[in-house]
């Protein structure tokens, strides 16, 4: 298991939490939250260690077209960069 | 599977040393032992699961709980609760040194979880009706042989010794389950309390009453016995006046210590519960 | 006793909506009267497991067990769902406290004359190994729950599929009041790799599929006797099934409680070779009535 964590300046304001996924086999669970700074704060823990360098394109990809003040937690066993993309869209939309 | 034939006599052992002067002997199949007798005033059912060489289902020859001693058992205690509708509930002490369940095609197919739910609800419902129900653990206590056959007690007491292993699955299966080595295992079973194989980290989760030191369990003096029997009286008187249901267990001081979730998912459960 | 599964018509068909590919919570919404869902210890109490991580496993936050509470057919219900996507469905000492809790939540509340129809979807191959003794400790506790409560009220069990219901749990399954079952679902104590790496594999072949749905698979469990409804995966259809079942109330005798009959049966049987599957239904075939 690895830890990974990243942190993105955040412009919007989050209307409420949310959660979506499970943490099986190719999936895993985000766990979305309005942060009370201005920024976003990302933390995840992976079953898979040593791709620190894709989850930060990953995750920077993300950022680039999300704006919200939201603290991030990703519970992940072996997702695809993908299923992470559409999980953190799932969660983006469902804090809307 | 076997490793020490030494271990698996033990049921044995204990269930003669403990039977006393004048027991009686209901019919059972040979690998339920079941005698009535007393500890000083105290009336006892002893019940023991052992090894029987010509058990009629061949997975279950080696003391393991399979079919018959499941529902055996639970004929035993039922008859127990029966008799004892409207007198004073005698005492239930299971000896337990139970290798595992059954593992069998045949069980498999004539329902063993079955026959494990009867002997678990008889045991159950022994406690909830009164009477003191008492585990001595002398050997193995192993996944659904223990939980079938041990696990239901008010009080849980254990010998203090490297033979006494309770655990959720032997150690050789567990390594090739969980893809570890034995060392491996053995290691991860020093940080990780519920993971280990000793009794006295056991004790530490706070489900034990009572740690026995200085018993030799292969081969008890009668000064042990009577230490034993001394124990079990008091485990016995103290179960009496206690709460029926398990929640000694999660309440003990090792729980408080050992089982944090546990206690806090009660806690917080019970503040949900009934919101609207 | 109970009416034999019905199959879905071709109008049914069409509609059908597959119980078994949702998630725990999502079958937990879709079973609650529309809008009372609540959800009890989610996500967000971050009441994980504290022994996953020491063992560099990745937890989920809610230890792949759901609690919710609403209403069922109009009557306060609570349903007690396992992510069997979540390592395997088994049971940790969290998401073991969390049935365990209920039930005896449940047993208070009914107790003071307030019964909650408790539920319980069944998705698990038994103790989490990560977490032994506590997994097994917290099944322990659990089923005294289980005894305690269907004395009030009575407990309903889903076996819908994939994972099946296996271990210690299967146990569980065995102390429901009323079990139902797909054709996909399995039960059993022990999962068939166990039974081969343990007794061999003259004793259990587990790439044997055919084997394996023959001794465990829903279809053979209802006509053993061994649960009551055998139901299509559908979402409504269970939904019906569930409410049928909960309509019943506690049965006078509960099937672990019949133990003559089983003593009877189970002497009946002739176990010098492996027994015919294909004869195992007219030997065990008649049931025990409840």
């Amino acid at each position: 298991m690895e830890k990974l964590s990243f942190d993105y300046p955040a412009s919007q304001p989050v209307q409420q939490r949310t959660h979506v996924g499970v943490v099986g086999s190719g999936d895993l669970e985000v766990l979305l939250e309005p942060s009370s700074d201005e920024m976003a704060h990302v933390t995840i823990r992976t079953s898979v260690d040593g791709f620190g360098q894709i989850w930060k394109q990953v995750m920077d990809r993300f950022f680039s077209r999300y704006q919200g003040a939201a603290t991030i937690e990703i519970n992940d066993f072996g997702a695809t960069p993908g299923m992470v993309m559409l999980r953190l869209e799932q969660a983006a939309e469902g804090s809307r | 599977m076997s490793s020490g034939e030494a271990v698996c006599t033990r049921g044995r052992i204990w269930f003669e040393v403990l039977l006393g002067k004048g027991a009686k002997r209901p019919a059972s199949v040979p690998s339920v032992l079941v005698a009535d007798t007393t500890l000083q005033k105290e009336r006892v059912r002893l019940l023991a699961v052992v090894s029987d060489p010509q058990n009629r289902f061949p997975c279950a020859r080696q003391g393991q709980v399979g079919l018959e001693e499941g529902w055996n058992l639970a004929k035993q205690i039922r008859d127990a609760i029966r008799a004892d509708a409207n007198v004073e509930k005698r005492a239930i002490i299971a000896i337990v040194d139970v290798p595992s369940q059954a593992y069998g095609r045949r069980e498999e197919l004539l329902g063993i979880f079955l026959a494990a739910a009867a002997a678990t609800d008889a045991y159950i419902s022994a406690r909830l009706a009164g009477h003191p129900v008492i585990s001595l653990l002398v050997g193995r206590a192993i996944s659904g042989g223990f939980l079938t056959h041990g696990a239901q007690a008010n009080r849980l007491l254990a010998f203090r010794d490297p033979g006494v292993t309770i655990h959720a699955m032997q150690k050789k299966a567990a390594a090739l389950v969980t893809r570890r080595s034995i060392e491996e295992l053995d290691e991860m079973a020093r940080k990780v309390i519920p993971m280990s194989y000793e009794v006295k980290d056991y004790a530490r989760l706070g489900l034990l009453h009572k740690l026995i030191d200085g018993v030799d369990p292969d081969a008890p003096d009668p000064a042990q016995v009577a230490r034993v029997q001394a124990d079990l009286l008091e485990a016995i008187t103290d179960a009496r006046s206690g709460q029926r249901d398990l929640g000694n267990r999660f309440q003990s001081a090792g729980a408080r210590t050992n089982r944090n979730a546990t206690l806090e998912v009660r806690r917080r459960l019970a503040e949900q519960w009934n919101l609207k | 006793m109970m009416t034999p599964a019905n199959r879905l018509d071709p109008k049914q068909l069409l509609t059908r909506k597959s119980f078994i590919e949702l998630s725990a919570r999502e079958r937990a919404k879709a079973l609650l009267d529309e809008g009372t869902y609540r959800e009890l210890l989610g996500p967000f109490e971050r009441l994980e497991s504290p022994w996953l991580p020491m063992q560099g496993v990745v937890p989920q936050s809610d230890d792949g067990l759901i609690v919710a509470r609403g209403t069922l057919s109009g009557k306060d219900a609570a349903i007690l769902a396992i992510e069997g996507r979540f390592q395997g469905g088994s049971t940790g000492e969290v998401s073991g406290a969390k049935i365990a809790a209920a039930l005896e939540l449940a047993q208070h509340d009914a107790e003071n004359g307030w019964p909650v129809q408790v539920l319980l979807l069944l998705e698990t191959g038994g103790v989490r190994l990560q977490e032994a003794n506590l997994g097994l400790e917290a099944i322990a506790e659990i089923n005294s729950s289980m005894v305690a409560l269907r004395e009030h009220v009575p407990v309903v069990g889903v076996i819908s599929g994939m994972v099946g219901c296996f271990g210690g749990m299967a146990i569980t399954a065995a102390l429901c009041s009323y079990l139902i079952m797909t054709r996909q679902g399995r039960l059993g104590l022990n999962g068939p790799e166990v039974i081969e790496e343990q007794s061999g594999i003259e004793e259990f072949d587990s790439s044997d599929r055919q084997l394996i749905w023959a001794v465990n698979g829903g279809e053979q469990r209802y006509a053993a006797g061994f649960v009551d409804d055998l139901v299509e995966d559908d979402v409504k259809l269970i939904r019906e099934r569930v409410i049928e079942a909960f309509g019943r109330g506690v049965p006078c005798r509960h099937r672990s409680e019949q133990v003559e009959d089983y003593l009877e049966r189970l002497a009946t049987i002739d176990v010098t070779h492996q027994l015919e599957i294909r004869h195992f239904g007219r030997l065990w075939s008649k049931r025990v009535l409840s």
